[in-house]
């Protein structure tokens, strides 16, 4: 391949206002604050960076054993274990923002008036992006009560909406519904720019010899490869309902996942439990998608996007 | 110099039924282990087991990095199987080590179990100025014995069953070799440093001793990991520490700072460990 065809090749995409330089982004809770990985390549290489959602107040998280091993899997109960607000707006940002990379940040509180002061705080703060995490198994309160209780999530969108001036507003849709699409439409009816879905499947695993579960908390949340065909199932259900983004994740481990995933619908893509398992795997994606368009002769990643050969397909190209 | 790489397996010698030896030689330049420190290595080329698994620095000799291993479940079976010639990948060497000895004190190497394989480099270190404790359910349990004696005159053996060295735990030797030194007092206890790793109860009772008769010292944790580098947050254990501190940088040397109160948060033990001061960890 020449180096002047490799110049045409577009690989960026756009989440509302937003211009990423890759569709490539990672996974909330799984890439720590971004430190945690920047030995092991240049975080300006990422489309985006989602860092572990941020609560008003410090959290402690769960006790362990907070993750378990399962087929082509893992589950994890961490509990939302976080600096807190104060503490990633003095430690964790500054570092953050000198990347030319943009930053999202996933949030999460017990009520609507918490996440509208979260978001307030954090779209002051120059963030790019707010990632309303509305889907965690992990924790009592808030979390998933959000994202399954379709009159509060809508409330609790419209009003973060009110409130973010300058950041794109995502919002994390949980698995655990009957219907995605309702959800989806609800996210892209109450103002938000893009979904991102799915978060992890809650889940559990038993020792049998011991009789006691695999995690403290007894359930957790279902991540991995074992996911993916759940996961690229609702990215095309959600793409067949809203013109807004969608930001696919779930078991993504090789750019041949990410691209599935596109060709579902997804815009973007967040890389999550692969970080774990190579802390390369994002720019190993990245690349790889650009080998995939060089050999399809595509000089556009947006061209994939929703580009599933399948006869119900009828929705247009939202970028 | 990265700490992922890729590495060939140049021996994987079964030591018995449960436990095995491999050595590994990276096929890059790599940051040099120091004892305490553990590293990640992939079982398998496809998803299924998904993670890789943590495992103690054992030796780092002319023809690469070992490891002691036990079969525990399919991720070490599927170990067991690997070949010569085979390539993985690796992270590593991650988390902090055991600190250097302070002043003229005693080393009290404690290892139950496969634990030896994180104290072995200790062993290796500190020769005869070493009392040297290790402890396993039964004979086959003891690895390395031949390699240990050589380097060890004040080796103390103990199997559960009693079918090599005296019968009970590393725990009981230690609490009599504690009790029948002649001039033991509170000052000589100061003398000496624990270093200890091995099963929880172990380090458990191992603590509770060190704290009662004033002796300082560390020991090596373990929990169940995915990243090895402190993002995924799943290897938490119970610590002592301020809420209100930033974490210490990773990978500095020395000083972790002194527990001025005793609030209770989670550590992770794959970067804040898995080496802990004995005061630090709050035991169930």
């Amino acid at each position: 391949m020449t180096k002047q065809s490799l110049e045409f090749m577009n690989l960026s995409i756009t989440i509302g206002h937003l211009k990423l330089k890759n569709p490539v982004m990672t996974a909330s809770g799984t890439f720590g604050y971004g430190e945690e990985y920047s030995e092991f390549f240049d975080l300006n290489r990422l489309g985006a960076i989602v860092v572990k959602g941020i609560s008003l107040k410090p959290m402690e998280g769960n006790p362990p054993p907070r993750i378990c091993e399962t087929p082509s899997g893992m589950l994890n109960s961490i509990g939302l274990q976080n600096v807190g607000l104060k503490r990633f707006l003095k430690e964790k940002l500054p570092y953050l923002k000198k990347f030319d990379t943009p930053l999202i940040v996933n949030i999460l509180a017990n009520t609507i008036h918490g996440y509208v002061r979260l978001s307030k705080a954090l779209d002051d703060a120059g963030v790019d992006g707010i990632e309303l995490n509305v889907s965690c198994p992990n924790v009592k309160k808030g979390g998933i009560s959000f994202g399954t209780d379709k009159k509060t999530l809508a409330r609790l969108i419209s009003k973060v909406r009110q409130t973010v001036k300058s950041a794109v507003l995502i919002t994390k849709l949980s698995p655990n519904v009957s219907n995605i699409q309702e959800l989806s439409k609800i996210a892209e009816d109450s103002g938000s720019d893009a979904v991102s879905l799915i978060n992890t499947i809650p889940a559990m695993a038993i020792d049998i010899e011991t009789r006691k579960p695999r995690l403290a908390n007894i359930t957790g949340g279902l991540s991995g490869p074992a996911i993916k065909p759940v996961a690229v199932r609702m990215v095309w259900e959600s793409y067949n309902t809203v013109k807004i983004p969608i930001i696919g994740m779930g078991g993504i481990m090789n750019s041949d996942d990410a691209i599935e995933f596109m060709l579902a619908g997804a815009t973007a893509v967040a890389v999550g439990t692969a970080n774990f398992v190579n802390p390369k795997a994002t720019v190993t994606i990245i690349e790889g998608i650009e080998e995939y368009l060089r050999r399809k002769s595509i000089k556009d990643v947006k061209e994939i996007i929703g580009g599933l050969n399948a006869a119900q397909s009828h929705h247009n190209l939202n970028n | 110099m990265s700490r992922y790489f890729t590495a060939e397996i140049i021996h994987n010698l079964p030591l018995n039924s449960k436990y095995g030896f491999l050595t590994i030689k990276p096929l890059e330049q790599v940051p040099n282990p120091k004892p305490g420190q553990f590293y990640m290595l992939a079982v398998s080329d496809s998803h299924d087991p998904l993670l890789k698994r943590p495992f103690s620095f054992f030796r780092k000799t002319p023809e690469g990095i070992q490891f002691l291993y036990e079969v525990r479940g399919r991720g070490t079976m599927m170990m067991k199987g690997f070949r010569g010639g085979k390539i993985i990948n690796v992270l590593g060497p991650l988390g902090k080590g055991y600190p250097e000895l302070e002043g003229n004190s005693t080393p009290l190497l404690i290892a139950g179990g496969i634990g030896i394989a994180s104290i072995f480099p200790l062993i290796e270190a500190f020769m005869n100025r070493a009392y040297v404790f290790y402890g396993a359910r039964d004979i086959a349990g003891l690895l390395m014995l031949n390699e240990l004696k050589g380097l060890s005159e004040k080796l103390h053996i103990s199997t559960d069953d009693g079918s090599a060295g005296k019968q009970g735990t590393v725990v009981d030797v230690l609490t009599d070799f504690l009790t029948h030194m002649s001039t033991l007092t509170q000052a000589k206890a100061c003398g000496y440093s624990i270093y200890a790793c091995g099963p929880k109860p172990m380090l458990n009772a191992v603590s509770k001793i060190a704290l009662e008769k004033g002796i300082r010292g560390y020991v090596s944790a373990e929990e169940n990991m995915a990243c090895g580098v402190g993002a995924c947050l799943g290897c938490a254990i119970k610590a002592k520490g301020q809420k209100s501190n930033p974490p210490l940088p990773p990978f500095t040397k020395g000083g972790r700072g002194g527990i001025t109160n005793s609030e209770s948060i989670y550590k992770m033990v794959c970067k804040d460990g898995p080496v802990f001061p004995i005061e630090e960890i709050v035991w169930k």
